[in-house]
């Protein structure tokens, strides 16, 4: 019953896959991707809270918050994108995105 | 340890739950509202292993402010959700497939974890413990010294995050009338004032 850091490091690797499987799941809703990404970003705190912890070291806290801060600027970018391109296509499907043609 | 155990448990298991459902339901809101959910059973296992003061930005940033701007946009987006729903199987066993691999590998490398028992305690900054400082203050003690720099290079990405975001989503409408100050300050009275001569006896 004893809770180890293995269990953290396995809640936050089951929680990073499906944020990978929800990349590749929806491939056509950029809302969903972004959601993903989030997704992601967590299983990455987990692990950095969890090793701060079982470590006995408050750098990885302070990193965690600085993953935290990242996050939260990637949204509010990544929706300010969403939202332009969807008022010029009228669209979000991950499909449409070919106008430069890279 | 039995309580913290069940806890643990019960936070993993909805937050995992949680998190299929944010890739699984039909409706983005729905998505969205899972997502609140992963994110509270998560501040709740950061709370179990004594995280506190991420636990509670956690809620109150991400549940407060990036999920409510997430459905915002969601509700503003008039997008048919059914009709990106298609080609939603077509791409599941390949995805299935690399998920499994990397659930596998992920597994593996988290399972075999060992933290040789001299290491504990020999960071760079180590924990104090909880009965002489509290998580908040531990964390305020070395953020605002050694990782001022960092501390405030978050702050800047910030900064540049919210400009981007009104430079991208500002739009001037044409034909909507907006106060020029710089005009009205430079006014003068020549330029303002008309003397009319009215004749008498007539109006204007």
């Amino acid at each position: 019953m004893e809770i180890g850091i293995a269990h953290y490091l396995g809640v936050a690797a089951i929680l990073f896959t499906i944020g990978i499987f929800g990349i590749f799941l929806n491939r056509k809703n950029v809302i969903v991707i972004l959601m993903s990404i989030e997704l992601l970003l967590l299983a990455v705190n987990i692990n950095l809270v969890a090793f701060s912890y079982f470590m006995q070291d408050m750098v990885g806290q302070i990193f965690a918050l600085l993953v935290l801060t990242v996050a939260a600027a990637e949204a509010a970018i990544g929706l300010a994108i969403l939202v332009v391109y969807f008022r010029n296509r009228g669209s979000i499907a991950v499909e449409d995105i070919n106008m430069m043609k890279g | 340890m039995v309580l913290q155990a069940l806890f643990f448990y019960l936070f993993a298991a909805l937050a995992v739950a949680s998190a299929f459902m944010v890739i699984a339901s039909r409706n983005p809101v729905h998505s969205v509202l899972f997502l609140i959910l992963c994110f509270f059973n998560a501040a709740g296992l950061f709370v179990l292993i004594g995280a506190e003061y991420l636990a509670m930005l956690l809620v109150v940033v991400y549940v407060g402010a990036v999920m409510v701007l997430f459905l915002f946009v969601v509700m503003m987006l008039d997008v048919d959700f059914a009709e990106m729903r298609q080609g939603f199987l077509q791409y599941l066993p390949i995805g299935a497939l690399i998920g499994a691999i990397l659930l596998a590998e992920l597994l593996m490398v988290a399972s075999g974890w060992y933290i040789a028992p001299g290491m504990l305690g020999e960071g760079s900054a180590p924990t104090p413990p909880v009965e002489q400082t509290q998580n908040i203050a531990a964390i305020g003690e070395l953020l605002y010294t050694r990782y001022i720099y960092w501390f405030q290079v978050s702050g800047l990405v910030l900064l540049v995050a919210m400009i981007g975001a009104i430079v991208l989503t500002l739009r001037h409408k044409p034909g909507v009338r907006r106060q020029n100050i710089s005009e009205q300050v430079a006014r003068r009275p020549e330029t303002s004032i008309e003397v009319v001569k009215v004749e008498r006896g007539k109006g204007l």
